[in-house]
């Protein structure tokens, strides 16, 4: 059923999280560039970094509706698993030690020091530079937030409230970052990582289901069954493969 | 040419890390197709194939890297 209740809780909540993630990790670019050479170059690229991205929806967008509805279910749903799939994995190895855990200040302190690195070698283009870097930031994980709400939203026609939850997560981080002015550390990302690697995949595997022609038992409400099982073998993955930690490893 | 070939980069990234990953979803996905199209009138067998087939990929992709 298009658009029903079922879909538009999570479509809207996983465009939120994912976006939230995305922008933290924007974010941390961004003020790295606007501590080494100030807001202006930093803000100029974040800008079109978004105007890039906006007409990148604007074209894909109504693109999308010439796609026989079986094709873009199958297609969207396969690119869903695949994403999704791969977000749950990552969490899943974060949380269970086995990769490090994204770490926002030494984002920051990279990213700081590559710029600085950059004013000593090249001082007369460091603007354009910075701003490039703050456009690649931008652009490159506004993509994945272009591809969460188009793939949420494409196969059942909820562009609208998953761009308002992805729109809604931007905004946030935009305005947390200018009032507080340094990386979003206590953002606990990789649980929303887990949260939205498990509503992607429960997306992915009802739409691949759908346009392979699969009457799932239930119908929209074998979505919510879905999260739930990616859920529990998430946490049963983590539980499992969880490695001990060094004190915990001494006799 | 730097920052397209980054996003091009970036883009391919978004669905496949670990190829092997990639690759078992799509060939779980194939086997379902196939299942489906064979026997239209008992789809729930195709989707049981599609979602045991999709959790037991990642359990082993999860299983492996914490061996490895």
């Amino acid at each position: 059923m298009i658009g029903s209740v079922t879909h538009i809780g999570p479509a809207m909540t996983a465009a939120f999280l994912g976006s939230l993630v995305e922008a933290v990790e924007a974010l941390t670019i961004v003020l790295a560039v606007a501590t080494v050479r100030g807001w202006r170059p930093a803000g100029l690229g974040a800008l079109a970094g978004l105007v890039l991205l906006a007409l990148i929806v604007v074209v894909l967008g109504p693109l999308l509706n010439l796609v026989p509805l079986h094709l873009l279910q199958l297609a969207i749903g396969v690119l869903l698993l695949l994403f999704g799939m791969r977000w749950l994995r990552k969490a899943i190895l974060r949380a269970a030690d086995i990769i490090p855990v994204r770490d926002e200040s030494r984002a920051f302190a990279v990213e700081t020091e590559a710029l600085r690195d950059q004013a000593r070698r090249h001082e007369a283009r460091l603007d354009w530079l910075a701003a490039v870097a703050s456009f690649k930031a931008v652009l490159l994980e506004g993509l994945e937030v272009v591809f969460i709400v188009i793939a949420v939203s494409a196969a059942g026609g909820l562009l609208v409230p998953a761009s308002a939850g992805a729109l809604a997560a931007c905004l946030l981080v935009a305005l947390v970052g200018v009032v507080v002015r340094r990386p979003l550390t206590r953002v606990p990302e990789n649980t929303l990582k887990f949260a939205v690697g498990v509503m992607l995949s429960a997306f992915g595997m009802f739409w691949t289901g759908e346009g392979l022609g699969v009457a799932w038992p239930g119908a929209d409400l074998a979505i919510v069954a879905f999260a739930a099982l990616f859920l529990a073998l998430g946490l049963a993955a983590v539980a499992l493969a969880r490695r001990p930690s060094t004190e915990e490893a001494l006799p | 040419m730097k920052i397209i070939t980054s996003v091009f980069r970036e883009v391919a990234g978004l669905f496949v890390e670990d190829g092997s990953l990639a690759l078992q979803i799509v060939v779980v996905v194939i086997i379902s197709g196939v299942f489906a199209r064979l026997f239209p009138d008992s789809t729930s067998a195709a989707g049981a194939i599609l979602l045991f087939g999709c959790l037991g990929v990642l359990s082993a992709n999860v299983a492996r890297a914490a061996r490895r």
